[in-house]
């Protein structure tokens, strides 16, 4: 039988391994927020009857002839431009759609968010209270239901260190395709993120749910082979789920829609590190605490022979 | 006993009948007629902004952050939002007060955003203002005493040109008040004889009432010409008793938003809580000032947060291109099933086509507006209902593998199941709470979305995983006799 507990130092250092391009992406190149957290405006615009290809230095003289030459302005296919500037007020917005109209001729409006800096900064707030919050929740949520067996409240924690995981990488994953193609962390990443929460918890309940109904069963395993034991049956189960999720979510990213394609790709590689951690780190994590392998940061005291 | 399970099936037929004819997306409305009632319901399916296209905005009182708002007041300033907005014509406006200062507009489909934008913009004071002996112009801007907030001010009251063409009667520009004058109704009207324009710096003006004095503006026809009579409240009525009393002869002009749209003079004391508004008015320009009087002032002030102008071409796209991810998503899902349990797998497909029929049904009733990481939601809980019967299953089989007869193993790998399946939806279902509260937080209707379909999704996939596919078991096992073959369950 394949022994994942035993070498559960070997998937510590992979789950780094994983996690490290994307925190030094985080530190390095920070994290590429978006409007909505930042405040500001983007303005997203088609104009189909401009000749040739418009170029971005173009649109930065005309934006700066209505006094906001401190834009960002990027192309895209179609001659589609996204501006990013400070928070514009109606009559502004009026002022830079004219003078845009002047140059290049009729406009197709994708999408025009302003978003004023005080809403900005409180849903950034209100993110992490979100994060926090199902967090706290969850574990709340779990030390409850596996009330009754021993040591019930670090279930909970291993639930939430795998959790924890999973953020991260989703996280330095955001932060890296920030820096090489653009992508921005918006509401929608935030519900990704979320919903990734959930289902790594999801992953990992059905994991300790095994151990709970073995550890009724088998009380002269030792605690090691019992994680193993239990790991090893829920696998098939893992893994199939994590297909069947796998599958609708790669056919929303090749044939759903081009405005939902990041909120998608995040929620696959969320999924997938959620499987994972639910194996090979919340599981065995259980049984490092119980052997009280990290001795002074968590574990417990030694009980009496 | 046998046939416990098998009666079942009846019931979850029509479940299945009645949820697809729902579901149906030609199917917009129902029509029923039942002799003693007629119950008519429109169940087109309902698209989101993001899908639609349209406009959305978060208000936000303007007053400085520590003075705290009446919710009265914010009630009957949302009201009156909702008016102006029902005068634009859009089908299922969303007006939805968000937190105790904000207010959340969604305008879907709507094909003009700057002019609702305009229209919700002025969401001014309306304010009476003594105005002295001055004669104010129409549309300059003036100061007042009455404290409301950050509203920006501009310069002092009229330029001296435009004061000596008011003098000159009815002119291009102030033609609609150059005349007017406010008299209690049924009297005559002597003109108003407006004066040049005051001082170089900007004075102040005293604000005698506010629109909220107002009980109504109508406009009517009086001895041939257009007039605006409007009736205030009790309290109004006093005020202005008093003031117009006090000063006959003083123009007492109407300001909104910090400017002047009327510059009457009182001809005499007014203490009926009635006035007449007269001058050259044509229709239009008396319907707009009796709209602006009647809807012009708002108890609360606000200024707008958050806009966003979502056009309908990348909407139209998308929800075709989901509905086809979706197909496939199902028919890779089912191909899984099928290949890998087996019978039960085919079983389960059942079960998910029932979960996707009611579901959609649900979304169609209740209704629950789809926006496209809604659709995304849906289709990733279709990946999760499989998951429930992924677990029964997999019990299933280890249930069988250690000796157990085929029936006794369907009911254990359910009921051992069970646990697992309950708590790892609820942890589900509490990311979803805290999801709908931060989309909440802001209006933030997408996320909203999501976290309602996604809920929805989980207790109908609790329902059709469990409950349906265990009826289909066991009324296959009580009526085929598959005489302990293993390999019909996948082992």
């Amino acid at each position: 039988m394949v022994n994942i507990v035993g070498k559960r130092y070997w998937y510590f250092a992979l789950s780094l391994l994983v996690m490290l391009p994307g925190l030094i992406g985080i530190g390095v190149w920070g994290l590429p927020l978006s409007i909505d957290f930042s405040g500001g405006s983007k303005l997203e615009v088609r104009y189909p009857k401009a000749e040739g290809t418009i170029q971005p230095a173009d649109v930065k003289t005309v934006l700066e002839s209505v006094g906001f030459g401190d834009s960002i302005v990027q192309t895209s296919e179609n001659n589609t431009v996204i501006i990013r500037t400070k928070t514009l007020d109606e009559p502004s917005q009026a002022k830079v759609l004219d003078a845009m109209k002047a140059k290049y001729g009729e406009v197709t409006v994708l999408r025009i968010d302003n978003v004023g800096p005080t809403v900005g900064a409180e849903v950034t707030q209100k993110a992490a209270i979100a994060v926090g919050l199902a967090a706290i929740g969850i574990l709340l949520y779990i030390t409850y239901a596996f009330w009754g067996i021993p040591h019930a409240f670090r279930y909970g924690v291993c639930a939430i260190a795998a959790m924890l995981h999973d953020v991260l990488v989703v996280i330095g994953v955001a932060s890296i395709f920030g820096k090489f193609l653009g992508w921005e962390i918006d509401s929608l990443f935030l519900t990704a993120l979320l919903t990734v929460i959930g289902f790594s918890v999801h992953d990992t309940i059905v994991v300790f749910d095994r151990v709970r109904e073995n550890q009724r069963l088998y009380r002269r395993a030792t605690y090691e082979s019992l994680i193993n034991h239990s790991i090893i049956q829920t696998l098939d189960r893992s893994l199939n789920t994590q297909l069947t999720i796998v599958f609708t979510l790669i056919a929303l990213a090749l044939f759903g829609g081009v405005t939902i394609q990041h909120f998608i790709v995040t929620l696959l590689v969320g999924m997938i590190s959620g499987t994972y951690s639910s194996i090979f780190n919340a599981a065995p994590l259980l049984v490092v605490w119980e052997n009280n392998e990290w001795g002074r940061f968590i574990g417990r005291k030694p009980e009496a022979a | 006993m046998q046939s416990r399970y098998t009666i079942w099936l009846i019931p979850i037929a029509i479940l299945f009948a009645l949820a697809a004819w729902l579901a149906w997306p030609s199917n917009n409305s129902i029509n029923l007629d039942l002799g003693f009632t007629t119950f008519v319901r429109d169940i087109s399916a309902r698209l989101g902004l993001d899908l639609q296209g349209g406009l959305q905005i978060l208000l936000e009182a303007d007053l400085p952050a520590d003075k705290t708002v009446e919710s009265g007041a914010m009630e009957a300033t949302i009201r009156i939002i909702e008016s102006r907005i029902n005068a634009l014509g859009v089908s299922e406006p969303l007006i939805q007060q968000s937190g105790d200062r904000r207010v959340v507009v969604e305008l879907p489909g709507l094909k003009n955003p700057e002019q609702a934008i305009a229209l919700i913009r002025q969401t001014g004071l309306l304010e009476f203002v003594d105005a002295g002996s001055n004669f104010l112009p129409e549309g300059s801007s003036v100061k007042t005493d009455y404290v409301t907030g950050s509203n920006s001010l501009t310069g002092p009251a009229a330029a001296p040109t435009s004061a000596a063409t008011a003098t000159a009667g009815a002119t291009a520009t102030s033609a609609a008040t150059a005349n007017a004058g406010v008299t209690p109704p049924a009297s005559a009207t002597p003109s108003a004889s407006p004066t040049p324009a005051p001082t170089p710096e900007s004075p102040t003006f005293h604000t005698v009432m506010t629109g909220a004095a107002l009980k109504t503006a109508t406009v009517q026809s009086s001895q041939g010409r257009i007039v605006v009579a409007f009736t205030l409240t009790d309290e109004g009525k006093k005020v202005f008793g008093d003031h117009t009393s006090a000063n006959v002869g003083r123009v007492l002009a109407i300001v909104l938003d910090k400017k002047v749209i009327s510059s009457p003079r009182i001809e005499s004391a007014i203490t009926g809580g009635e006035g007449v508004i007269q001058g050259s008015f044509t229709t239009d320009e008396a319907n707009s000032l009796a709209l602006q009087l009647r809807y012009g002032s708002l108890p609360v002030p606000l200024k707008i947060a958050e806009s966003r102008t979502i056009g309908p071409t990348l909407g139209q796209d998308s929800v075709r291109k989901s509905q086809i991810a979706g197909i496939i998503g199902l028919a890779v899902t089912a191909l899984f099933m099928i290949l890998y349990y087996r019978l039960p797998g085919v079983l389960a497909v059942i079960a998910l086509l029932l979960y996707v029929t009611i579901t959609f049904a649900l979304f169609k009733i209740i209704p629950v507006t789809l926006t496209l990481p809604g659709i995304a939601g849906f289709v990733l809980s279709v990946g999760v209902a499989v998951d429930a019967n992924i677990l029964i299953f997999e019990r299933m089989k280890e249930e069988l593998r250690s000796g157990k007869k085929l029936i006794t193993a369907v009911d254990e790998g359910f009921r051992r199941a069970w646990p697992s399946i309950r708590d790892s939806n609820i942890s589900t279902l509490i990311t979803c709470v805290i999801l709908f509260w931060f989309g909440s937080q802001f209006g933030a209707s997408i996320v909203k979305g999501f976290a309602l379909t996604l809920a929805l999704g989980v207790f109908v996939s609790l329902f059709t995983a469990i409950t349906v596919t265990r009826t289909l078991l066991h009324s296959m096992l009580d009526n085929v006799d598959f005489s302990e073959r293993h390999s019909w369950f996948g082992i």
